[in-house]
């Protein structure tokens, strides 16, 4: 007799970030969590469910850092409810999303409101993050411990740059006696002012306002010092640039509390792929060249950048529809983070349990979440997907709101078969 | 003649045998505009509508004086003031001119690509009259015109582009256009006003007039932008005179028969000699605006017998 809760995945290929293993085996669930891990490939449990993965791997759910969910304020982008089924599609249990909203997420009330519309509406599991500064201004601190207590896992105002530094050195101070963690994204917000693309050739053949790529290591060189002074616990959300690089290896060789991000949209495009002003790869920071692009991944691959986000930032077509100096920065990418990903498996660049450390297994330990692993009493949030099966993309079919994604009718590899949270299916036939 | 082309976006998507057929053809109606009958019927019956979300005075009367001398029925929309500063969007926009069913577009937009993508919209020939930084090919048509009927041809000569390169389509448009009639391009400017990664368009660069200048056939001036004047790009208006303005010494490093070229308008005194730039015997910037307007009417004239099915 098979109990209700308990299922079993067998002649799976696990994929294990923490052992940094790929191995044949199968894996038991029970009451959203997992039980037992077999190395046996074909192993039966008659109390169980079973479901055979022959061919197909078996891997933790992905935890996305900085998701936009355009609640409150442009529901019409994204809602939780769309947002968690684009998640799930996707083969994110986890969604870590990001308080750049209208109005800002700066108090626990505003923070409330979305925990119980995440818990309302939400398939997979939503830790919300805080802003730092109130209206991501940049001027003043917000209730930092009130928001961690009402339950931010994070603080930061997204890619708006705290320009005055003592505003920022403070909030690095008071988020240290908290032991908050905060994200910053490293940008010297005057030289990229206005800036479209990243400055080059390209940028000069199409007439476009353009940022230097040196000025994403200027700033994070400043919050490297910041971060010295402060001692603070600090990620950089996107890194994006082969020049930041150097600067980041220095940092944590010191010593300091600092991880680093990267986008799966960096990791995949480059400047070259706005051509004809294709407003739906405008994201911010810009895509960059192409020797930046790969000296990304393999800093991804070493170790040396701990996360891939997959920045999912909804804007409608009306916001998209625009010259490309005017139109609306970001892209979406829950659902196609994973096929995106599989990118730099098929190119060689990165293993496939490495790859599920910086979007697993890395996100979920920096956030104190259980999440992330595949070891006995971990949480059953998993995918189960074929790192091979071919499609061509069609943003018609995508579940989130927007639709604003740069792979439309590319042909992408990799496909998610079934999503499970807690146990829970809540992808897949 | 053959000009396999809906719109005139831009020169990067001309071959060289095109411009060709447009510069032959506008040879043709520089002889029109010279006659005592300066009117043809080749657009009658169509819709030219110019519209400029950016001020223009002299490229809006050129387009116009075209459409009108080749027959068509032409409307000038002036934008800036229009329903665009109350929130309309570039696609609203061009749905509605689909409705008015026009025949030829002319936009000038102050952002680059602004025009590739209305004309993704809109139903009817598109001609760039300048995008933001991007490009403006019929300034580049009318800068060929004239070089080729100055200098007997448009290839292998050496040709100083000088000034503010960053941020002008015109310079733009006429590196890509003079680059694929197989000429050599040097381009004379500080570098605050250099776009970036230039020297991968095949051309070369220098920072001081006279060194670029040497022995150049054509010395085309660009127009600098009053607010980029002080102090932002350029120390200042007098220093940027001394250093790159185009004046009887600087000229004299050129070969003996250049010709001086701008765009216009001119700033006198600040990019260029009010002495050089009315030398009858080297400056040719009165012969821009003339060929100005009979290339307008050859690109329009070419986008015509396509809408007709008559190419």
């Amino acid at each position: 007799m098979t109990l209700p809760n308990r299922t079993l995945f067998t002649n799976a290929r696990l994929i294990d970030p923490e052992a940094a293993t790929e191995t044949l085996g199968s894996l038991l669930i029970e009451d959203g969590m997992i039980v037992a891990v077999y190395d046996a490939a074909a192993t039966t449990d008659e109390s169980a469910t079973v479901i055979d993965c022959v061919g197909k791997y078996l891997a933790p759910g992905i935890v996305d850092i900085g998701v936009k969910v355009c609640e409150p304020g442009e529901r019409h982008k994204e809602s939780f409810r769309t947002a968690g089924q684009a998640a799930a599609a996707g083969g994110v249990t986890t969604m870590v999303t990001r308080p750049d909203t209208d109005p800002t997420i700066d108090n626990p009330e505003t923070l409330e409101f979305v925990i119980r519309r995440a818990r309302e509406a939400a398939p997979v599991h939503v830790h919300p993050m805080a802003a730092l500064t109130k209206a991501r201004e940049g001027r003043e601190m917000t209730e930092i411990g009130f928001l961690q207590d009402a339950g931010a896992v994070a603080f930061t105002d997204c890619d708006s740059v705290i320009v005055d530094t003592k505003v920022f050195s403070r909030a690095l101070t008071y988020a240290r006696s908290l032991g908050a963690l905060v994200i910053a994204h490293p940008q010297e917000p005057i030289l990229s002012k206005g800036a479209a693309v990243t400055s080059g050739k390209f940028a000069s053949l199409r007439g476009l306002p353009a940022v230097t790529a040196m000025a994403e290591r200027m700033g994070l060189d400043r919050d490297i010092a910041l971060v010295e002074m402060t001692g603070a616990r600090y990620h950089a959300d996107q890194i994006t640039t082969a020049r930041a690089l150097p600067a980041l290896e220095r940092a944590k060789a010191n010593g300091l509390d600092i991880t680093a991000g990267t986008s799966i949209h960096h990791l995949t495009l480059n400047a070259l792929d706005v051509a004809d002003y294709r407003t739906f790869f405008k994201i911010k920071p810009p895509l960059r060249e192409e020797e930046d692009r790969l000296a990304i991944a393999q800093a991804v691959a070493s170790g040396l950048i701990d996360i891939i986000s997959s920045m999912h930032t909804p804007q409608d077509e009306e916001s998209k529809r625009l010259p490309f100096e005017e139109a609306a920065s970001g892209a979406v990418a829950l659902e196609t983070f994973l096929p995106a990903a599989m990118r730099l498996v098929h190119a060689d660049i990165i293993d496939l349990p490495t790859l599920w450390r910086a979007m697993s297994f890395n996100p979920a330990s920096l956030l104190g979440l259980p999440s992330g692993r595949l070891s006995v009493g971990a949480p059953a949030d998993l995918v189960l997907f074929d790192p091979n099966a071919p499609f061509v993309m069609d943003r018609a079919t995508l579940k989130s709101k927007s639709r604003n994604t740069p792979f439309d009718g590319q042909r992408m590899q990799g496909k998610v078969i079934a999503t499970y949270v807690s146990g829970n299916k809540v992808y897949g036939t | 003649m053959t000009f396999p082309h809906r719109h005139l976006l831009g020169i990067e998507q001309l071959r060289p045998e095109e411009i060709t057929t447009i510069l032959d053809l506008a040879e043709e109606y520089v002889a029109l505009n010279r006659g005592d009958k300066k009117h043809s019927d080749v657009l009658s019956g169509l819709t030219q509508i110019n519209m400029f979300f950016e001020n223009s005075t002299r490229t809006q009367a050129s387009f116009e004086l075209a459409g009108k001398r080749l027959g068509a029925d032409v409307m000038n929309m002036a934008m800036q003031a229009s329903s665009v500063k109350k929130g309309e969007t570039l696609i609203d926009t061009a749905l509605t001119l689909n409705a008015m069913h026009p025949d030829l577009l002319v936009v000038r937009h102050p952002h680059s690509g602004a025009v590739d993508l209305l004309a993704q919209k809109v139903n009817c020939a598109v001609l760039n009259a300048g995008d933001g930084r991007h490009e403006h090919p019929t300034q580049a048509l009318l800068d060929a015109l004239t070089i080729r009927r100055a200098k007997g041809r448009l290839h292998r000569l050496s040709i100083a582009i000088c000034g503010d390169i960053a941020h002008s389509r015109v310079a733009r448009s006429n590196i890509m256009l003079l680059g694929k009639m197989e000429n050599r391009i040097r381009l004379i400017g500080p570098p605050t006003l250099m776009p970036s990664g230039i020297e991968e368009f095949g051309v070369e660069v220098f920072d001081n007039m006279d060194e670029g200048l040497k022995d150049v056939d054509v010395v085309m001036m660009l127009r600098l932008q009053k607010e980029r004047m002080d102090g932002g790009f350029i120390p200042s208006e007098r220093e940027y005179y001394h250093r790159y303005g185009l004046d009887a010494e600087k000229l004299s490093h050129a070969k003996p028969d250049a010709i001086v070229m701008h765009p216009g308008p001119m700033n006198r005194g600040v990019e260029i000699d009010s002495d050089i730039a009315d030398d009858i015997n080297r400056s040719v910037i009165q012969e821009q605006v003339e060929m100005g307007v009979a290339v307008r009417m050859a690109a329009m004239d070419l986008l015509a017998r396509n809408l007709k099915g008559t190419a």
